[in-house]
């Protein structure tokens, strides 16, 4: 025990605090791609192996649109919408004749329009990283560092959009029809809801969170065809660890996942701090398999 | 056995109707009809497909045959959602509310719809909870908090947000007291006021002849017969034969 | 006097063939065009098939648990590259290197795997497994790529090919002929095999799994062991075509391990046709020869995945039983 408080106290106090603040920022960012997720899982059921591209796609408009306008906020809002429609018609297209039929079929589905997206975005722009600059510029003085208040502000763009999306869900009719499909979807079309554009609105609006994270997240990192993978494989931890279908719980474990990653960057290079959230889903499935910010079921 | 014919055209007609669920034949050539404003009662033995017909009327299940017209035009194959926005409310067995809702988000899933102003809104509230005040107590209350008869009442609430023509009623008072049953029965009387067709699946035949102007009875898929209540009593030997205890 | 004796048909049948003696002739008749194809095809188009039977024979392994127990895994990826750089490791610390002892150390490394992932997976149902198994070849991806000392990380490990040694029949160099008999004997005999046990009472309880498996479990088959035996099995062969990809191409790379490779095997499973051991082998065909055309019509830099996606889903939607499904269904007319 003495060991480890002496190893603690080792580290610089500031250093820690800065990785606390890296892991929640990224934290945030990790939330709002995984809220769609779990939000597209929790409601209709399909596995949306395309997120990672709706992200990247959602950088790659930003980036077009940012060329355009050399306004990083109009980027962002229509980098929203355009996703959020392209991801409608997504659903129509491919989900929506799979209704019905076994759940892995939209895994596969959505993994052949992943490939898709992948693919035409490295025809079209190449395999060069893509710059967006980033909108405020200032720094300020976090112990020895000067820290970018950008990363601040994303992080709070990113809680204002999770918290802005749960009101939504709360209050809104539609929100109502998302809640009542899910609960008992034969129901809620004897009620009058349409079903059928409940599933595709929902498929929009994680399109739009997904997209959104990505236009959020270009100006800290380049924008590549590949950014879509990584980001996804971390969302799916994510959902998994949080409770699948539970949006607080992803919420809580992507902030917690991320702060881990973040402290573990300390001592080993980025590369291998993933292997951080691999232990962590190691460790859920082991102990706690429907989820560690979840109450376990009897 | 003369049926009294509605007097007007009527509003929902059922024709020979098949259905099947994988491959047991369910509903072998259904026929029946509820006039306008007209309560209408479906009896018959457990598992003869009376709850059958009601989900294939909402399309909740699909007609392999046979014809469903609504106001004269054909419904056979239209979405259940958009059947309950032409004016068919539906009131499953076992109820079906939504539990994680409350009891105003379960309503409000009935008068969110287009077209209707808020006033209207307003209007159709204070008349349910005129009809159910123990819902307006419970209003913010999750509704699989609520006790049985109060979520069969909450049921029959929902639908009538609707503000439908016809309203599938199936088996309302199925494990509800003595109490509650003669409440359902007012509410039926008091929905056929104002002029609310009911086509009322039930097992409780003496409130069936009661409260329906006319019944079907149904023996393994099909009609067997049908009269007006005021022709048939409970003691009927027709009524021993095809609900036979 | 004779009588006819009672118990034989009055009337003649019809000589038929049977199922069985149907599918060895098919068997041999496809084997014997394959065992000449090195002969006669050019080069390129040697390789080219050489390279679809060690895809076929990786689908292969992967339709085992798609189609016979009803488990999508995307951790293929995992168990290929596993036997690919056991068998690298073997090439490369043991000399002279021996083939049998990079097939046995990459079937070892690739077991090892498919425990490992088969022990948390099998605790989760469809989607959850799914998602398991890719989360879990990327782990191993990420050992690999970082673990640069022993894995060579980014850029791999290159060796040379072994002597092909059979003992007591044969010892030489590969040829590319050889390589191509030697590489269609073990898919084959993998295929033979895994028909086998596709057949077996084993591979009834397997399917089993797959129709329902909760009235499989209150039948009172110990599920879970199933499950385990079927990875270990699938992971087993996978591995197999990781190391003869590796013997054939003499290097390992990271690449293989990253889970696109899984992916591109559950589309050969898809196109091909689940559930058919041959239909995964014919997809990975049918994949790797669209992909040859566009390359040739368009040129390389054309994005031949986007087409083939597209595809793909179109298969999905409206040919779930997959090109041989497509066949076996317009034969019967």
């Amino acid at each position: 025990m003495n060991t480890i408080i002496s190893f603690i106290q080792n580290i610089p106090l500031d250093l820690l605090l800065i990785q606390t603040v890296n892991g929640i920022v990224t934290g945030m960012i990790l939330a709002l791609v995984a809220s769609g997720l779990t939000l597209i899982f929790g409601i209709m059921d399909v596995v949306n192996f395309a997120h990672g591209e709706l992200f990247m796609l959602g950088a790659y408009v930003g980036v077009v649109v940012f060329a355009l306008t050399g306004n990083f906020w109009i980027a962002l809002i229509l980098a929203t919408m355009i996703v959020a429609i392209l991801g409608a018609a997504m659903q129509i297209l491919t989900l929506r004749p799979l209704i019905g039929r076994d759940p892995l079929t939209t895994i596969l589905a959505t993994f052949g329009i992943s490939l898709i997206l992948q693919n035409y975005v490295l025809w079209q722009f190449g395999p060069v990283a893509r710059k967006i600059s980033e909108p405020i510029t200032t720094h300020f003085n976090l112990f020895y560092l000067e820290y970018p208040w950008y990363r601040l502000v994303i992080a709070g763009l990113s809680a204002a959009l999770i918290g802005l999306f749960w009101v939504f869900l709360k209050q809104s009719k539609f929100g109502v029809w998302i809640r009542a499909t899910t609960q008992d979807r034969v129901m809620a079309q004897a009620m009058g809801i349409p079903v059928p554009w409940v599933y595709t609105g929902v498929f929009a609006i994680g399109a739009a969170l997904a997209a959104a994270s990505g236009v959020l997240f270009a100006p800290m990192a380049g924008v590549t065809h590949t950014m879509g993978l990584d980001w996804v494989l971390k969302a799916f931890i994510v959902v998994v660890v949080g409770g699948m279908g539970s949006l607080g719980g992803s919420i809580a474990a992507a902030i917690f996942i991320s702060l881990l990653e973040a402290y573990a960057a300390i001592w080993v290079s980025p590369a291998q701090a993933v292997i951080v959230s691999f232990i962590v889903l190691i460790l859920t499935l082991l102990f706690r398999p429907t989820g560690l910010f979840v109450p376990t079921p009897k | 056995m003369s049926a009294t014919a509605p007097s007007s055209e009527p509003l929902v007609q059922v024709e020979g109707l098949h259905t099947y669920y994988g491959k047991s034949h369910i509903l072998h050539g259904v026929t029946l009809e509820v006039g306008r404003g007209e309560v209408v009662g479906l009896i018959g033995r457990n598992g003869v497909g009376k709850s059958t017909t009601l989900k294939t009327i909402m399309g909740l299940v699909n007609a392999r045959q046979g014809e469903i017209r609504l106001e004269g035009s054909s419904i056979t194959h239209e979405a259940p959602h958009r059947l309950a926005r032409r004016g068919i409310g539906y009131v499953p067995e076992d109820r079906r509310i939504f539990r994680l809702l409350t009891v105003m988000e379960n309503l409000r899933t009935g008068f969110d719809r287009e077209g209707v102003t808020e006033s209207r809104k307003k209007m159709l509230l204070d008349k349910v909870f005129a009809y159910f005040p123990v819902l307006a107590e419970r209003r913010d209350q999750a509704g699989g908090t609520l006790s049985g008869g109060e979520q069969q009442m909450l049921a029959i609430a929902r639908a009538m947000m609707l503000e439908p023509k016809i309203i599938l009623l199936d088996e309302p008072t199925e494990g509800l007291m003595p109490r509650m049953v003669s409440q359902i029965h007012q509410i039926i009387d008091a929905l056929h006021k104002e002029g609310v067709a009911i086509l009322l699946v039930e097992q409780n035949v003496p409130l069936t002849l009661e409260a329906s102007q006319r019944i079907y009875i149904m023996e393994k898929g099909m009609v067997r017969h049908h009269c007006a209540t005021s022709e048939i009593t409970v003691n009927d030997p027709l009524i021993k034969q095809y609900l036979g205890v | 006097m004779t009588t006819a004796p009672l118990d034989k048909p009055i009337a003649p049948t019809k000589p038929r063939l049977s199922h069985n003696a149907v599918f060895w002739i098919g068997f041999c008749v496809v084997m014997a065009l394959l065992i000449v194809a090195p002969l006669v095809l050019p080069v390129f188009w040697r390789r080219f098939l050489t390279e679809v039977l060690i895809w076929g024979l990786l689908a292969m392994s992967s339709d085992l648990l798609i189609g016979y127990t009803g488990m999508v895994s995307f951790g293929h990826s995992a168990f290929f590259g596993l036997g690919m750089y056991g068998a690298a490791a073997a090439l490369l610390l043991v000399s002279p290197p021996n083939l049998w002892l990079a097939i046995g150390l990459g079937l070892a490394g690739a077991a090892g795997a498919a425990l490992f992932v088969a022990y948390f997976s099998t605790r989760l149902r469809d989607i959850y497994f799914a998602i398991t198994t890719l989360i879990f070849s990327q782990i191993f991806y990420v050992i690999i790529f970082t673990w640069t000392p022993v894995t060579g990380g980014e850029n791999g490990l290159i060796f040379s090919k072994p002597r092909l040694t059979i003992p007591f029949l044969y010892d030489g160099r590969f040829t590319n002929e050889t390589m191509h008999w030697f590489v269609l004997a073990i898919v084959a005999a993998s295929y033979l095999i895994l028909r086998r046990v596709t057949r077996s009472p084993f591979g009834m309880v397997l399917q089993s799994i797959r129709e329902n498996e909760a009235r499989t479990r209150a039948i009172g088959y110990p599920v879970e062991r199933y499950k385990i035996v079927a990875v270990m099995l699938s992971g087993l062969f996978a591995g197999l075509a990781g190391v003869l990809y590796a013997i054939q191409n003499e290097f390992a790379a990271p690449d293989f391990v990253y889970f696109i490779t899984s992916g591109d095997t559950v589309i050969f499973n898809v196109m091909g046709g689940i559930g058919t051991l041959v239909g995964p082998i014919v997809g990975a065909g049918f994949f790797q020869l669209i992909r040859e055309l566009l390359s040739r019509l368009f040129g390389d830099q054309f994005p031949y995945l986007i087409p083939l996606g597209v595809i793909f889903i179109v298969m999905i939607i409206f040919l779930p039983q997959g090109l041989l499904g497509f066949a076996r269904r317009w034969l019967n007319r």
